[in-house]
């Protein structure tokens, strides 16, 4: 059973479509790249899988559990949502670190707030809490980052920064952890110690979704690879067919503006 | 003499903080709310007009209060103090302040006034916080008000401060527009004796007075600030 099923994904903005009905599955351990020009509706397949946005039409199924279907019209509550929304993880392009807490902080704060709604929290708080701690600590020195941890956003590098998002999207062991051009906004000689970072998490076969303009890095990491054009998926395929043998025109197109 | 001044000025002084204490008072929590109101992003008409007509976005509620705002903003606070004082009476034959209601009334004027000010930094410290905080905190499975108290609050503090501690002081030295309705604040008291004494020294003795308030409000704003500061 495939770890994520979307079908028929639809989601206009005043009127014009940007994702005109896709559809596509993400078995797990797979790292699936997501390539494509500017505008062509990658950041918005997902926000919608994260509940950022809602779609207009469509079903998301996670492990064959519905968590999004458009036509169904009863709201959903506040805490469903959220409940959905956490097989998802999200890293930005801009990391969104939250600036007043240190990197260890950043990376335990939603999962202790979410421990406050354990049924044996008030019971087990001690341990609860030391098991969130460790298990951040280790996320943490598997960034890389283990000397890091009392130090607060400003004072880490763009791409010390983002391997934190890394580590506390990863926190909450999301069962598809998404990526929105996790490098773009780093200097060019950072930008491999991040590529490094999710390249192990691919070797250790996280389910991972990547928008990624990096094209060697998409080939490298990736076991699926889909082109994104005006909204559709006009092709996808494992990466060797892809960037060696792309059967759209279109597709090379994009590809050759790549090398130069 | 010196004692006479002394203790004239502090009655002074005394009125002068009455008026920074209710302004405060009143106008923090208030302005908070026109800020809301001011981001109010009710649009009744988008359900009944098309996207391209000029009614779609328009949200009636925010462009109400951000019109008061603007006259407020755009008009002297000793204008408004003197219609709002003198208003009534002329207008009504019935002076609504009566005797003791001069205070009352300059207490409303102010706030009126300050709570625009202060809704307008509001707004600066709660959009000021980038929209990904909230994201990131709700793909993070955190509720609503997590993300308030938890992310945005303290953000939107470390925002606010700076520009609050200005306008702060710049109603200390407001409150000598109270002496526009004969209210006996500082400088009053002090002109008072250039007048019967014909002696200028009180009046810049008041101006010790105006330092010291000033001096202890930027020695408390600085130290909120420096508390602040190691985030960015
Ligand atoms: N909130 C929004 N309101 C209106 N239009 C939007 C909104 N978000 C995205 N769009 C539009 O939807 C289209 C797809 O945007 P999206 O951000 O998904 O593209 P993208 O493939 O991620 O591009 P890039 O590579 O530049 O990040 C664009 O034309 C964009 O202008
Ligand atoms: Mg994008």
């Amino acid at each position: 059973m495939s770890v994520l099923e979307v079908k028929n994904l639809r989601k206009s903005y005043n009127g014009s479509e940007v994702l005109k009905g896709l559809d596509f599955s993400l078995e797990k351990g797979e790292a699936l790249s997501i390539i494509g020009s500017s505008g062509s509706g990658k950041t918005t397949v997902l926000r919608c899988l994260n509940f950022l946005e809602t779609p207009d039409e469509g079903i998301m199924k996670v492990n064959g559990k519905t968590v999004f279907d458009a036509s169904d019209k009863t709201k959903k509550s506040d805490s469903e949502i959220r409940r959905n929304r956490l097989h998802f993880g999200y890293v930005f392009q801009n990391f969104n670190l939250f600036p007043q807490y240190t990197a260890l902080e950043n990376i335990k704060l939603a999962g202790e707030l979410l421990a406050k709604e354990r049924p044996d929290y008030s019971a087990n708080r001690k341990n609860i809490l030391e098991e969130i701690e460790a298990n951040a600590i280790d996320l943490l020195s598997q960034m890389g980052l283990s000397d890091r941890a009392d130090h607060y956003p400003h004072q880490l590098s763009g791409g010390q920064q983002q391997r934190v998002a890394i580590a506390r999207a990863l926190a909450l062991s999301p069962d598809i952890l998404c990526f929105d051009e996790p490098t773009s906004a780093l200097d060019p000689e950072l930008t491999g110690e991040v590529l490094r970072v999710i390249k192990s998490l691919a070797d250790k076969h996280t389910t991972m979704i990547i928008i990624t303009h990096e094209m060697k890095f998409a080939h490298d990491v990736s076991s699926r690879v889909m082109f994104l054009d005006h909204g559709s998926i006009l092709e996808q395929g494992t990466p060797d067919e892809i960037f060696l043998n792309p059967k759209e025109e279109r597709t090379r197109q994009f590809l050759s503006s790549y090398q130069k | 003499m010196f004692l006479t001044v002394t203790i004239s000025l502090i009655r002074g002084l005394g009125e002068a903080m009455k008026l920074f204490g209710f302004t405060l008072l009143f106008s923090l929590p208030i302005g908070l709310i026109i800020a809301f109101g001011a981001m109010n992003k009710w649009a009744p008409f988008s359900r009944f007009v098309s996207k391209e007509s000029k009614l779609y976005g328009f949200r009636p509620i925010s462009a109400f209060i951000n019109f008061l705002v603007w006259i407020i903003r755009g008009t002297p606070l000793m204008l408004q103090l003197i219609v709002i004082y003198y208003g009534p009476g002329i207008w009504f034959d019935n002076n609504i302040w009566g005797n003791g209601g001069r205070m009352t009334a300059c207490v409303i004027a102010f706030v009126i006034n300050y709570s625009c000010y202060f809704s307008v930094i509001y707004r600066g410290g709660i959009e000021g916080v980038p929209v990904g905080q909230t994201e990131a905190g709700l793909v993070l499975g955190m509720t609503k008000s997590q993300i308030f108290f938890k992310v945005t609050l303290l953000q939107m503090i470390k925002r606010i401060v700076p520009p609050m501690s200005n306008e702060i002081i710049t109603l200390v030295k407001d409150t000598s527009i109270a002496r526009i309705i004969a209210i006996s604040e500082l400088i009053k008291a002090g002109e008072s004796f250039m007048k019967s004494d014909g002696i200028t020294w009180p009046l810049f003795y008041t101006a010790v007075f105006y330092l010291l308030i000033v001096g202890i409000l930027t020695l408390l704003f600085s130290y909120a600030e420096r508390k602040l500061s190691y985030f960015r």
